[in-house]
């Protein structure tokens, strides 16, 4: 059936093709159109005053952007091409701005210094177990449509078994993840492995069993929205969170 | 059989380009023609009976105001546009355009000229027209389908229907007749006008089961997790429906009845559970579990009792779907070999069989009559090759495939309808993932959901 569809095909092509020669023979050759303008790229300002704030103050981000469609401020969501807004940060912050249009991407950025007012108080308390299992557990990435640890993972695995090691009060989670290529179903069966092997070695290096909890989010939660390998690496990962 | 006109266009482009720049406009205008018949000339599989034969020409005049109600003019729309549409679906018949018919058309037989019907333009085998009239706060819509070249005993179907005078009920009345049309002129196979598709829509702020009417119409939010809640399978009776969700202790197997409209209870088995799939008979669930450590596939009743595995193998095991004619198999993917591969096994876990030989193959569901299989396929995969997620159809016993999607976006979870004419799937083609139908040939395509994020849709039995 196809070879039939195809031979046809080919004899009207090859038949109006003569047709066509004949026909066209005495016209004058039409002058090339013009190439279409390329679309102008964007541009993106963005500027934070005063640039310096303490803790409960608050600061002005105003942004102007041209010739985009799609401008968002990290942070903060897709925002009117031009605008101002308060913010009133408690800790110094970076305002990362990316105007999408037809013609590129053009960012920009700003950062907001907070200080922190003069200490009234003498002793600073001890960092939580929460805030050390934040600063000190590092998550685990993984290979495409792997869930077995890589070797340049090790390291980070052995460093947070130990951490773990050292502080047998706290339970967690370890949560698989996907990147967003795939399919649903298999992407939770995948995570779900990932989260097991991350489970098995911390395991395996003396964490108690039953101290570990694993969940897979498939691509359901994904921590980076782009479509490209570096973001794709982001959201391939086991993520560690530290359980109350 | 599995030659893409891709190919052709290629060729033609290569042919005839660099020789004719002069006659440009001209020569394009020929290549989209070819391109446009050499589209429609798609390989086929048939997957009803009666699809070989030329398809009957039936012409279809608004249906026509009974009575003098003001309520007639919404209801005759809704019942004309639905009515139409059923049909134009329906892949069974070939609508006369309605530019082609007289200004004169009937609402009652007397009023049916034969001569100005059953010759051009219109040249119509079958005429389908009737009335509709809310008189005394009831609504009453007669119907009549008859053979126009048979003058002497025109009648195949006469039909009246009583409902209240809604927009639904309009609509659902449009439905039947569709359905008995189809039915009588689609080979015996049941019509699906009044069939449902399940679905995840995230445009309540959560992932939740949704149901809608075959056409899109009636969307209608089921659950209320307020979490992630995926892969809806209603049960072959329509009266459960079983689907996966993220609760406090992990993903697990959720059952809600759709009689009662709520969640009824089904045992929290440990570990991750996923993709659900009833068997025909409605007495077994197929899933994924990986309640033993690895996902893998298992097979429990109904209510969650007897819980037994089937597979037991390295990768990951998901998207078990039960062979709807016997019951006797049950394909699923399996990430064994590394990417993930359709197999088939029998129900009881006996002489598994790889189906796919390469790429990503997942979401396997079963033909209604048991000899084919649609999944989602990237055939070429890997570094250098974007490779798209189309829509494929499987014949089991050759394995021997055509793809049905070419038109881009990921493209995935494809469900067959009641009457193995028509699939639903997910695509992103639109910028957006929404839910899709075409017939089995991956024709009549359109789209079904336009509000947020829809996905993984799931037609009904019956």
């Amino acid at each position: 059936m196809k070879r039939n569809t195809f031979k046809s095909v080919a004899t009207i092509i090859a038949l109006s093709a003569i047709m066509m020669l004949g026909a066209c023979k005495k016209k004058a050759a039409p002058p090339p159109p013009p190439p279409p303008p390329p679309p102008p790229s964007p541009t993106a300002s963005i500027s934070v005053s005063p640039d310096t704030i303490q803790p409960g103050q608050s600061a002005t981000l105003t942004w102007q952007t041209t010739n985009a469609t799609d401008v968002s401020i990290d942070g903060i969501g897709a925002v009117q091409p031009n605008g101002s807004q308060q913010v009133s940060p408690t800790a110094s912050a970076t305002y990362h701005l990316a105007a999408k249009g037809s013609g590129g991407t053009q960012e920009a950025t700003t950062r907001l210094t907070v200080t922190q007012a003069p200490a009234p108080v003498v002793s600073t308390p001890s960092p939580s177990e929460e805030d050390l299992f934040g600063q000190s557990v590092r998550d685990v990435y993984f290979d495409y449509d792997k869930s077995d640890l890589r070797p340049d993972q090790q390291a980070a695995i052995q460093a947070d078994a130990q951490f773990l090691s050292q502080h047998a009060n706290i339970n967690f989670t370890v949560e698989g993840h996907c990147d967003s290529r795939g399919s649903t179903e298999y992407n939770l069966a995948l995570g779900d492995q990932r989260a097991s092997s991350v489970k098995s070695a911390l395991v395996a290096a003396g964490v108690s069993a039953n101290r570990v909890k694993t969940i897979s989010y498939g691509k359901e939660k994904p921590f980076c929205m782009e479509e490209n390998e570096a973001c794709w690496q982001q959201n391939r990962r086991g993520h560690f969170v530290y359980q109350k | 059989m599995a030659q893409s006109t891709t190919n052709n266009s290629h060729f033609l482009l290569s042919v005839t380009t660099p020789a004719l720049v002069r006659c440009l406009p001209s020569l394009l205008l020929i290549i989209i023609l070819s391109l446009a018949s050499a589209s429609f000339a798609q390989d086929w599989v048939r997957t009803g009976s009666g699809l070989g034969v030329e398809k009957v020409r039936l012409a279809v005049p608004d249906f026509k105001p009974s009575s003098a109600d003001p309520q007639n003019t919404a209801l005759l729309k809704t019942f004309n546009d639905t009515f139409w549409n059923d049909l134009d679906n329906s892949g069974v018949v070939e609508l006369v355009s309605k530019s082609f018919y007289p200004l004169q058309v009937p609402g009652t037989p007397p009023e049916v000229t034969f001569g100005v019907w059953n010759s051009p333009p219109p040249n119509a085998a079958m005429l389908a027209f009737g009335n509709l009239g809310v008189a005394a706060g009831k609504l009453t819509v007669q119907g009549w389908l008859y053979d126009v070249k048979n003058t002497a005993s025109p009648l195949v179907i006469g039909k009246q229907y009583g409902d209240v005078p809604t927009e639904d009920a309009a609509r659902l009345i449009a439905h039947k007749f569709a359905d008995e049309i189809i039915f009588r002129l689609g080979g015996g196979i049941a019509g699906i006008a009044e069939s449902k598709i399940y679905f995840v829509s995230d445009r309540s702020g959560h992932k939740e089961i949704w149901v809608m009417d075959y056409d899109g119409s009636n969307q209608r939010q089921l659950t209320h997790q307020s979490s992630i809640s995926l892969s809806p399978r209603v049960s072959p009776d329509g009266s459960r429906l079983a689907f996966s969700s993220l609760t406090k202790s992990g993903w697990d197997i959720l059952m809600f009845s759709t009689e009662l409209d709520r969640l009824v209870s089904f045992p929290h088995f440990g570990g991750t559970n996923l993709s659900p799939s009833w068997s025909p008979d409605g007495a077994h669930l197929a899933f994924s579990s990986s309640r033993g450590g690895r996902s893998e596939i298992f097979v429990s009743d109904a209510t969650g009792g007897n819980l037994h595995p089937m597979t037991t193998g390295r990768g990951p095991d998901v998207s078990p779907a039960w062979n709807r004619k016997t019951g006797a198999q049950i394909a699923f993917v399996s990430g064994n070999t590394g990417l993930p591969q359709i197999y088939t096994m029998e129900a009881d876990g006996t002489n598994q069989q790889r189906m796919t030989d390469q790429g990503y193959a997942v979401s396997p569901n079963w033909s209604p009559n048991g000899q084919f299989l649609t999944l989602a396929w990237i055939r070429k995969y890997g570094p250098g090759e974007p490779g798209s997620s189309d829509i494929y159809l499987m014949d089991i016993a050759s394995k021997q495939w055509v793809q049905l999607t070419h038109d881009g976006g990921r493209n995935d979870f494809p469900s067959w309808a009641p009457d193995g004419r028509h699939i639903v799937f997910q695509s992103s083609r639109s910028g957006k993932e929404e839910i899709w139908m075409m017939l089995a040939d991956g024709t009549k395509l359109h789209q079904l959901t336009f509000t947020g994020r829809n996905s993984q849709p799931n037609w009904s039995w019956k």
